[in-house]
Protein backbone atom coordinates (compact mmCIF):
# COMPACT_ATOMS: atom_id res chain seq x y z
CA UNK A 1 0.00 0.00 0.00
CA UNK A 2 0.78 3.61 -0.40
CA UNK A 3 1.73 4.58 3.24
CA UNK A 4 0.79 7.83 4.11
CA UNK A 5 2.87 8.16 7.26
CA UNK A 6 6.35 7.51 4.65
CA UNK A 7 8.42 10.69 3.87
CA UNK A 8 8.29 11.51 -0.34
CA UNK A 9 11.13 9.27 -1.93
CA UNK A 10 10.77 10.49 -5.74
CA UNK A 11 11.14 13.98 -6.85
CA UNK A 12 7.87 15.62 -6.68
CA UNK A 13 6.31 16.56 -9.48
CA UNK A 14 2.88 19.47 -8.74
CA UNK A 15 0.30 17.59 -10.14
CA UNK A 16 -1.45 19.71 -12.89
CA UNK A 17 -4.92 18.03 -14.20
CA UNK A 18 -6.65 20.54 -15.94
CA UNK A 19 -9.53 20.07 -13.25
CA UNK A 20 -7.77 21.24 -10.59
CA UNK A 21 -6.52 24.45 -13.03
CA UNK A 22 -10.09 25.03 -13.03
CA UNK A 23 -9.73 26.54 -10.28
CA UNK A 24 -12.57 28.79 -10.19
CA UNK A 25 -12.97 31.24 -7.21
CA UNK A 26 -14.60 34.19 -8.17
CA UNK A 27 -13.03 34.34 -11.60
CA UNK A 28 -16.62 34.96 -13.47
CA UNK A 29 -17.41 37.75 -10.65
CA UNK A 30 -16.89 40.91 -12.90
CA UNK A 31 -17.48 43.38 -9.78
CA UNK A 32 -14.21 42.83 -8.22
CA UNK A 33 -15.79 43.44 -4.71
CA UNK A 34 -13.97 40.10 -4.03
CA UNK A 35 -10.26 38.58 -4.34
CA UNK A 36 -9.79 35.91 -6.87
CA UNK A 37 -9.05 32.97 -5.17
CA UNK A 38 -7.72 29.83 -6.60
CA UNK A 39 -6.34 26.07 -5.76
CA UNK A 40 -4.05 24.16 -7.90
CA UNK A 41 -2.87 20.98 -5.72
CA UNK A 42 -3.66 19.71 -2.52
CA UNK A 43 -1.33 22.27 -0.02
CA UNK A 44 -3.28 25.16 -1.42
CA UNK A 45 -6.29 23.44 -0.17
CA UNK A 46 -5.53 22.94 3.19
CA UNK A 47 -4.57 26.57 2.95
CA UNK A 48 -8.32 27.65 2.17
CA UNK A 49 -9.71 25.48 4.27
CA UNK A 50 -7.00 26.96 7.07
CA UNK A 51 -8.48 30.50 6.29
CA UNK A 52 -12.25 29.50 6.48
CA UNK A 53 -10.81 28.01 10.02
CA UNK A 54 -9.43 31.18 10.92
CA UNK A 55 -10.97 34.22 9.66
CA UNK A 56 -14.66 32.73 8.06
CA UNK A 57 -12.65 33.74 5.26
CA UNK A 58 -15.57 33.80 2.22
CA UNK A 59 -13.51 33.92 -0.39
CA UNK A 60 -12.05 30.79 0.53
CA UNK A 61 -14.89 29.05 0.72
CA UNK A 62 -16.22 29.96 -2.14
CA UNK A 63 -13.70 28.84 -4.36
CA UNK A 64 -13.78 25.56 -2.20
CA UNK A 65 -17.53 25.27 -2.59
CA UNK A 66 -17.48 25.60 -6.77
CA UNK A 67 -14.53 23.25 -6.74
CA UNK A 68 -16.21 20.65 -4.41
CA UNK A 69 -19.99 21.18 -4.53
CA UNK A 70 -20.21 19.96 -8.04
CA UNK A 71 -18.46 17.10 -7.72
CA UNK A 72 -19.76 15.80 -4.51
CA UNK A 73 -23.18 16.39 -5.78
CA UNK A 74 -22.43 14.18 -9.52
CA UNK A 75 -20.70 11.25 -6.47
CA UNK A 76 -24.52 11.47 -4.64
CA UNK A 77 -26.25 11.00 -7.77
CA UNK A 78 -23.99 7.93 -8.78
CA UNK A 79 -25.06 6.37 -5.69
CA UNK A 80 -28.47 7.10 -7.25
CA UNK A 81 -30.13 9.99 -5.05
CA UNK A 82 -32.13 12.12 -7.03
CA UNK A 83 -31.51 15.93 -8.30
CA UNK A 84 -33.31 17.31 -5.79
CA UNK A 85 -31.81 15.10 -2.90
CA UNK A 86 -28.05 15.26 -4.09
CA UNK A 87 -28.36 19.29 -4.38
CA UNK A 88 -30.12 19.53 -0.80
CA UNK A 89 -26.85 16.84 0.61
CA UNK A 90 -24.37 18.92 -0.94
CA UNK A 91 -25.31 22.27 0.12
CA UNK A 92 -25.45 19.76 3.68
CA UNK A 93 -22.07 19.03 3.30
CA UNK A 94 -20.56 21.72 2.59
CA UNK A 95 -22.28 23.61 5.63
CA UNK A 96 -20.34 20.74 7.67
CA UNK A 97 -17.22 21.70 5.56
CA UNK A 98 -17.23 25.33 7.43
CA UNK A 99 -18.40 24.04 10.26
CA UNK A 100 -15.83 21.19 11.30
CA UNK A 101 -13.07 23.40 9.19
CA UNK A 102 -11.17 23.46 12.62
CA UNK A 103 -11.37 19.63 12.88
CA UNK A 104 -9.57 19.11 9.16
CA UNK A 105 -6.26 17.59 10.28
CA UNK A 106 -3.73 17.47 7.15
CA UNK A 107 -1.28 15.51 8.22
CA UNK A 108 -3.66 12.58 7.87
CA UNK A 109 -6.11 13.39 5.00
CA UNK A 110 -6.39 15.89 1.74
CA UNK A 111 -9.07 18.22 1.81
CA UNK A 112 -10.47 16.07 -0.99
CA UNK A 113 -10.31 12.73 0.89
CA UNK A 114 -12.05 14.87 4.25
CA UNK A 115 -14.64 15.89 1.98
CA UNK A 116 -15.29 12.06 0.06
CA UNK A 117 -15.82 11.17 4.33
CA UNK A 118 -18.14 14.04 5.05
CA UNK A 119 -20.09 13.00 2.09
CA UNK A 120 -19.71 9.17 2.16
CA UNK A 121 -21.20 9.63 5.97
CA UNK A 122 -24.10 12.07 4.85
CA UNK A 123 -24.97 9.27 1.81
CA UNK A 124 -25.31 6.79 4.68
CA UNK A 125 -27.57 8.81 6.41
CA UNK A 126 -29.85 10.18 3.40
CA UNK A 127 -30.38 6.23 2.10
CA UNK A 128 -30.98 4.96 5.57
CA UNK A 129 -28.25 2.26 4.98
CA UNK A 130 -26.70 0.27 7.50
CA UNK A 131 -24.96 2.30 10.15
CA UNK A 132 -21.12 2.47 9.94
CA UNK A 133 -19.45 3.01 13.73
CA UNK A 134 -16.08 4.82 13.50
CA UNK A 135 -12.92 3.53 15.59
CA UNK A 136 -12.10 5.45 18.58
CA UNK A 137 -9.71 7.90 17.65
CA UNK A 138 -5.99 7.62 18.77
CA UNK A 139 -5.30 9.94 21.09
CA UNK A 140 -2.60 12.89 19.75
CA UNK A 141 -2.26 14.61 22.83
CA UNK A 142 -3.59 18.53 24.24
CA UNK A 143 -3.93 20.46 21.45
CA UNK A 144 -1.51 19.39 19.23
CA UNK A 145 -0.22 20.90 15.57
CA UNK A 146 0.29 18.45 13.10
CA UNK A 147 3.62 18.22 12.08
CA UNK A 148 4.37 20.56 8.76
CA UNK A 149 6.54 18.12 7.16
CA UNK A 150 3.91 14.84 7.09
CA UNK A 151 1.20 17.48 5.76
CA UNK A 152 3.62 18.76 2.85
CA UNK A 153 4.21 14.68 2.32
CA UNK A 154 0.76 13.21 2.61
CA UNK A 155 -0.34 16.15 0.61
CA UNK A 156 2.11 15.61 -2.47
CA UNK A 157 1.47 11.65 -2.07
CA UNK A 158 -2.58 12.47 -2.19
CA UNK A 159 -1.32 14.48 -5.73
CA UNK A 160 0.11 11.88 -6.34
CA UNK A 161 -2.91 9.52 -5.77
CA UNK A 162 -5.10 11.70 -7.65
CA UNK A 163 -3.00 11.74 -10.82
CA UNK A 164 -2.11 8.00 -11.11
CA UNK A 165 -6.16 7.32 -11.26
CA UNK A 166 -6.45 9.87 -13.81
CA UNK A 167 -3.84 7.83 -16.06
CA UNK A 168 -5.76 4.63 -15.20
CA UNK A 169 -7.30 2.81 -17.73
CA UNK A 170 -11.13 3.41 -18.59
CA UNK A 171 -12.01 0.32 -17.74
CA UNK A 172 -9.79 0.05 -14.47
CA UNK A 173 -11.12 3.62 -13.33
CA UNK A 174 -14.85 2.75 -13.96
CA UNK A 175 -14.18 -0.87 -11.63
CA UNK A 176 -12.90 1.48 -8.46
CA UNK A 177 -15.61 4.25 -9.14
CA UNK A 178 -18.13 1.36 -9.09
CA UNK A 179 -16.94 0.17 -6.02
CA UNK A 180 -16.64 3.57 -3.89
CA UNK A 181 -19.58 5.73 -5.53
CA UNK A 182 -22.46 3.28 -6.95
CA UNK A 183 -24.58 2.23 -3.81
CA UNK A 184 -24.61 -1.52 -5.05
CA UNK A 185 -22.46 -4.66 -3.99
CA UNK A 186 -20.00 -6.52 -6.43
CA UNK A 187 -22.77 -9.09 -7.00
CA UNK A 188 -25.58 -6.55 -8.21
CA UNK A 189 -22.75 -4.88 -10.44
CA UNK A 190 -22.26 -8.83 -11.99
CA UNK A 191 -26.05 -9.00 -12.60
CA UNK A 192 -25.71 -5.71 -14.76
CA UNK A 193 -22.85 -6.29 -16.46
CA UNK A 194 -22.76 -10.21 -16.92
CA UNK A 195 -19.57 -10.28 -15.20
CA UNK A 196 -18.85 -13.00 -13.13
CA UNK A 197 -17.80 -12.05 -9.60
CA UNK A 198 -14.40 -13.35 -9.94
CA UNK A 199 -13.96 -10.65 -13.02
CA UNK A 200 -14.64 -8.36 -11.52
CA UNK A 201 -12.81 -8.39 -7.82
CA UNK A 202 -9.66 -9.38 -9.63
CA UNK A 203 -10.42 -6.15 -11.97
CA UNK A 204 -10.82 -3.64 -8.44
CA UNK A 205 -7.38 -6.24 -7.41
CA UNK A 206 -5.75 -5.32 -10.70
CA UNK A 207 -6.49 -1.23 -10.26
CA UNK A 208 -5.32 -1.24 -6.83
CA UNK A 209 -2.21 -2.87 -7.72
CA UNK A 210 -1.36 -0.53 -10.91
CA UNK A 211 -2.28 2.62 -8.01
CA UNK A 212 0.16 1.10 -6.03
CA UNK A 213 2.82 0.49 -8.64
CA UNK A 214 2.24 4.04 -10.17
CA UNK A 215 3.32 5.31 -6.70
CA UNK A 216 5.97 3.36 -5.74
CA UNK B 1 1.07 -8.43 18.40
CA UNK B 2 -1.41 -8.61 15.63
CA UNK B 3 -0.91 -11.13 13.06
CA UNK B 4 -4.04 -11.63 11.05
CA UNK B 5 -5.62 -8.26 9.24
CA UNK B 6 -8.17 -7.36 7.63
CA UNK B 7 -8.43 -8.17 3.85
CA UNK B 8 -8.03 -5.59 1.18
CA UNK B 9 -11.86 -6.12 -0.27
CA UNK B 10 -13.12 -5.74 3.23
CA UNK B 11 -10.90 -2.27 3.98
CA UNK B 12 -12.34 -1.05 0.89
CA UNK B 13 -15.74 -1.64 1.64
CA UNK B 14 -15.66 -0.13 4.61
CA UNK B 15 -14.25 2.82 3.30
CA UNK B 16 -16.91 2.94 0.75
CA UNK B 17 -19.87 2.88 3.06
CA UNK B 18 -21.70 -0.55 1.47
CA UNK B 19 -21.25 -3.35 4.15
CA UNK B 20 -23.76 -4.63 6.78
CA UNK B 21 -23.78 -2.42 10.34
CA UNK B 22 -22.50 -5.68 11.85
CA UNK B 23 -19.39 -5.80 9.81
CA UNK B 24 -18.59 -2.58 9.95
CA UNK B 25 -18.71 -3.09 13.90
CA UNK B 26 -15.35 -5.83 13.39
CA UNK B 27 -13.86 -4.13 10.80
CA UNK B 28 -14.34 -0.41 13.20
CA UNK B 29 -13.14 -2.29 16.38
CA UNK B 30 -9.99 -4.28 14.58
CA UNK B 31 -9.14 -0.89 13.51
CA UNK B 32 -8.90 0.49 16.80
CA UNK B 33 -6.55 -2.13 18.16
CA UNK B 34 -4.40 -2.07 15.02
CA UNK B 35 -1.98 0.52 13.41
CA UNK B 36 -1.62 -0.65 10.72
CA UNK B 37 -5.13 -0.95 9.17
CA UNK B 38 -5.81 2.63 10.46
CA UNK B 39 -3.11 3.47 8.35
CA UNK B 40 -4.31 0.82 5.46
CA UNK B 41 -7.73 2.36 5.79
CA UNK B 42 -6.43 5.67 5.51
CA UNK B 43 -4.89 4.63 1.98
CA UNK B 44 -8.86 3.61 1.40
CA UNK B 45 -10.31 6.79 1.94
CA UNK B 46 -7.54 8.30 0.34
CA UNK B 47 -8.62 6.85 -3.39
CA UNK B 48 -12.14 7.74 -2.46
CA UNK B 49 -10.83 11.49 -2.24
CA UNK B 50 -9.29 10.85 -5.16
CA UNK B 51 -12.56 9.62 -7.02
CA UNK B 52 -14.16 12.19 -5.80
CA UNK B 53 -11.52 14.96 -7.39
CA UNK B 54 -11.72 13.03 -10.48
CA UNK B 55 -15.11 13.34 -10.81
CA UNK B 56 -16.28 15.35 -14.09
CA UNK B 57 -18.68 17.12 -12.73
CA UNK B 58 -19.55 18.85 -16.01
CA UNK B 59 -23.05 17.20 -16.19
CA UNK B 60 -24.02 18.16 -12.98
CA UNK B 61 -25.57 21.81 -12.37
CA UNK B 62 -26.04 23.09 -8.74
CA UNK B 63 -29.13 25.04 -8.49
CA UNK B 64 -28.76 28.88 -8.96
CA UNK B 65 -28.00 30.48 -5.72
CA UNK B 66 -26.73 27.35 -4.32
CA UNK B 67 -23.61 29.18 -2.57
CA UNK B 68 -25.79 31.72 -1.26
CA UNK B 69 -28.51 29.35 0.17
CA UNK B 70 -24.93 27.47 2.01
CA UNK B 71 -23.95 30.96 3.17
CA UNK B 72 -27.06 31.16 4.41
CA UNK B 73 -27.43 28.04 6.28
CA UNK B 74 -24.14 27.95 7.81
CA UNK B 75 -24.81 31.41 9.32
CA UNK B 76 -28.08 29.82 10.52
CA UNK B 77 -26.41 26.64 11.69
CA UNK B 78 -24.59 26.05 15.08
CA UNK B 79 -21.61 25.69 15.74
CA UNK B 80 -19.66 21.99 15.92
CA UNK B 81 -17.99 21.75 19.26
CA UNK B 82 -14.66 19.80 18.69
CA UNK B 83 -14.67 16.24 19.77
CA UNK B 84 -13.37 15.59 23.06
CA UNK B 85 -10.98 12.32 22.69
CA UNK B 86 -10.44 10.68 26.12
CA UNK B 87 -7.31 8.70 26.36
CA UNK B 88 -8.13 4.67 26.53
CA UNK B 89 -9.64 3.32 29.00
CA UNK B 90 -8.01 -0.08 30.63
CA UNK B 91 -11.22 -1.87 29.40
CA UNK B 92 -10.80 -5.01 27.33
CA UNK B 93 -13.69 -3.49 24.83
CA UNK B 94 -12.06 -0.39 22.74
CA UNK B 95 -14.97 1.72 20.98
CA UNK B 96 -17.41 1.44 18.99
CA UNK B 97 -17.91 -1.96 20.38
CA UNK B 98 -18.35 -0.94 24.08
CA UNK B 99 -20.96 1.30 22.92
CA UNK B 100 -22.99 -1.44 21.47
CA UNK B 101 -22.06 -3.66 24.74
CA UNK B 102 -23.08 -0.63 26.81
CA UNK B 103 -19.65 -0.78 28.88
CA UNK B 104 -17.08 -3.22 29.64
CA UNK B 105 -17.25 -6.97 29.35
CA UNK B 106 -18.50 -6.82 33.12
CA UNK B 107 -21.69 -5.71 30.95
CA UNK B 108 -22.16 -8.60 28.92
CA UNK B 109 -25.53 -10.26 29.61
CA UNK B 110 -24.14 -13.87 28.32
CA UNK B 111 -26.60 -16.91 27.84
CA UNK B 112 -25.58 -20.03 27.63
CA UNK B 113 -25.38 -21.96 24.38
CA UNK B 114 -24.20 -25.57 25.75
CA UNK B 115 -20.75 -26.81 26.47
CA UNK B 116 -19.96 -23.61 28.61
CA UNK B 117 -19.22 -21.97 25.88
CA UNK B 118 -21.66 -18.27 26.15
CA UNK B 119 -22.73 -15.70 23.68
CA UNK B 120 -24.35 -12.34 23.59
CA UNK B 121 -26.66 -11.52 20.26
CA UNK B 122 -25.84 -7.38 19.73
CA UNK B 123 -28.15 -5.23 18.20
CA UNK B 124 -27.79 -4.30 14.41
CA UNK B 125 -29.58 -3.91 11.34
CA UNK B 126 -30.92 -8.05 10.13
CA UNK B 127 -28.42 -8.34 7.05
CA UNK B 128 -25.85 -9.62 9.43
CA UNK B 129 -25.43 -10.74 12.84
CA UNK B 130 -22.67 -9.71 15.66
CA UNK B 131 -22.45 -10.97 18.61
CA UNK B 132 -20.14 -11.88 21.68
CA UNK B 133 -18.82 -15.49 22.24
CA UNK B 134 -17.36 -16.26 25.53
CA UNK B 135 -14.88 -19.51 25.05
CA UNK B 136 -13.89 -21.14 28.81
CA UNK B 137 -10.27 -22.29 28.32
CA UNK B 138 -9.49 -25.41 26.36
CA UNK B 139 -13.69 -25.56 25.28
CA UNK B 140 -13.99 -26.28 21.59
CA UNK B 141 -16.74 -24.42 19.76
CA UNK B 142 -19.11 -26.46 17.91
CA UNK B 143 -17.47 -27.58 14.50
CA UNK B 144 -19.02 -25.38 11.94
CA UNK B 145 -18.93 -24.96 8.15
CA UNK B 146 -20.74 -21.63 6.58
CA UNK B 147 -23.18 -20.60 4.34
CA UNK B 148 -21.67 -16.97 3.60
CA UNK B 149 -18.58 -14.93 5.70
CA UNK B 150 -17.68 -14.97 9.45
CA UNK B 151 -15.38 -12.70 11.14
CA UNK B 152 -14.23 -13.38 14.62
CA UNK B 153 -11.89 -10.86 16.18
CA UNK B 154 -10.36 -11.91 19.44
CA UNK B 155 -10.54 -9.20 22.60
CA UNK B 156 -9.25 -11.86 25.31
CA UNK B 157 -7.64 -14.91 25.25
CA UNK B 158 -6.44 -16.96 22.31
CA UNK B 159 -8.18 -19.12 19.69
CA UNK B 160 -6.74 -21.89 17.42
CA UNK B 161 -8.66 -23.46 14.72
CA UNK B 162 -7.07 -26.38 12.10
CA UNK B 163 -5.49 -22.63 9.83
CA UNK B 164 -3.80 -20.71 12.70
CA UNK B 165 -4.12 -19.13 16.11
CA UNK B 166 -5.07 -15.76 16.95
CA UNK B 167 -4.72 -13.67 20.06
CA UNK B 168 -5.88 -10.16 21.11
CA UNK B 169 -6.54 -8.03 18.04
CA UNK B 170 -6.31 -10.81 15.33
CA UNK B 171 -9.32 -10.88 13.16
CA UNK B 172 -9.84 -14.28 11.61
CA UNK B 173 -12.27 -14.21 7.75
CA UNK B 174 -13.79 -17.62 7.08
CA UNK B 175 -15.79 -18.27 4.14
CA UNK B 176 -18.00 -21.36 2.20
CA UNK B 177 -14.75 -23.33 1.97
CA UNK B 178 -13.28 -23.01 5.75
CA UNK B 179 -14.85 -25.91 7.67
CA UNK B 180 -13.13 -25.26 11.26
CA UNK B 181 -12.91 -25.86 15.21
CA UNK B 182 -11.91 -23.24 16.79
CA UNK B 183 -10.43 -24.28 20.28
CA UNK B 184 -9.70 -21.79 23.50
CA UNK B 185 -6.35 -22.27 24.14
CA UNK B 186 -5.55 -22.87 28.11
CA UNK B 187 -5.21 -20.55 30.82
CA UNK B 188 -7.06 -17.43 29.79
CA UNK B 189 -10.71 -18.02 28.83
CA UNK B 190 -11.86 -16.31 25.48
CA UNK B 191 -13.50 -13.27 24.81
CA UNK B 192 -14.78 -12.53 20.53
CA UNK B 193 -16.72 -10.80 18.38
CA UNK B 194 -18.22 -12.84 15.57
CA UNK B 195 -20.11 -11.98 13.07
CA UNK B 196 -21.57 -13.52 10.15
CA UNK B 197 -23.69 -13.04 7.57
CA UNK B 198 -25.89 -15.90 7.32
CA UNK B 199 -26.99 -18.43 9.87
CA UNK B 200 -23.86 -21.49 10.28
CA UNK B 201 -23.85 -24.64 9.58
CA UNK B 202 -23.05 -27.13 12.30
CA UNK B 203 -22.12 -30.64 11.88
CA UNK B 204 -23.42 -32.07 14.85
CA UNK B 205 -26.94 -33.34 15.05
CA UNK B 206 -27.83 -31.63 18.28
CA UNK B 207 -26.75 -28.34 17.61
CA UNK B 208 -28.21 -27.67 14.35
CA UNK B 209 -31.16 -28.53 16.03
CA UNK B 210 -30.57 -25.30 18.30
CA UNK B 211 -29.80 -23.41 15.95
CA UNK B 212 -32.89 -21.05 15.03
CA UNK B 213 -33.27 -20.57 18.90
CA UNK B 214 -29.56 -19.30 19.47
CA UNK B 215 -29.68 -17.16 16.43
CA UNK B 216 -26.08 -18.31 15.26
Amino acid sequence: MFDMSRPPSAPRQVVRTEDTFLARGNKSRRDGRQQQVQAQNGAEWVALVKRVSDAQDTAAFTALFEHFAPRVKAFLMKSGASHAQAEEVAQDVMVTVWKKAAQFDPSRASVATWIFTIARNRRIDMLRRDRRPEPEELFWGPEEEPDQLQVIALQQESDQLSAAIATLPEKQRIMIEQAYFSDRSHSEIAEETGLPLGTIKSRIRLALERLRHSLS
Amino acid sequence: MITHHLSDKLLMAYSAGSLPEAFNLAVATHIALCDECRARLASFDAIGGAMLEQTQPTSVVLQDGALAATLARIKAAPAIAKPVHEPRGEGILPEPLASYVGGDIDQIEWRGVGGGVRQAILQTSKIATARMLYIPAGVAVPDHGHNGMEMTLVLQGVFADETARFGRGDIEIADEDLDHQPVAEPGEDCICLAVTDAPLKFRAFLPRLAQPFLRI
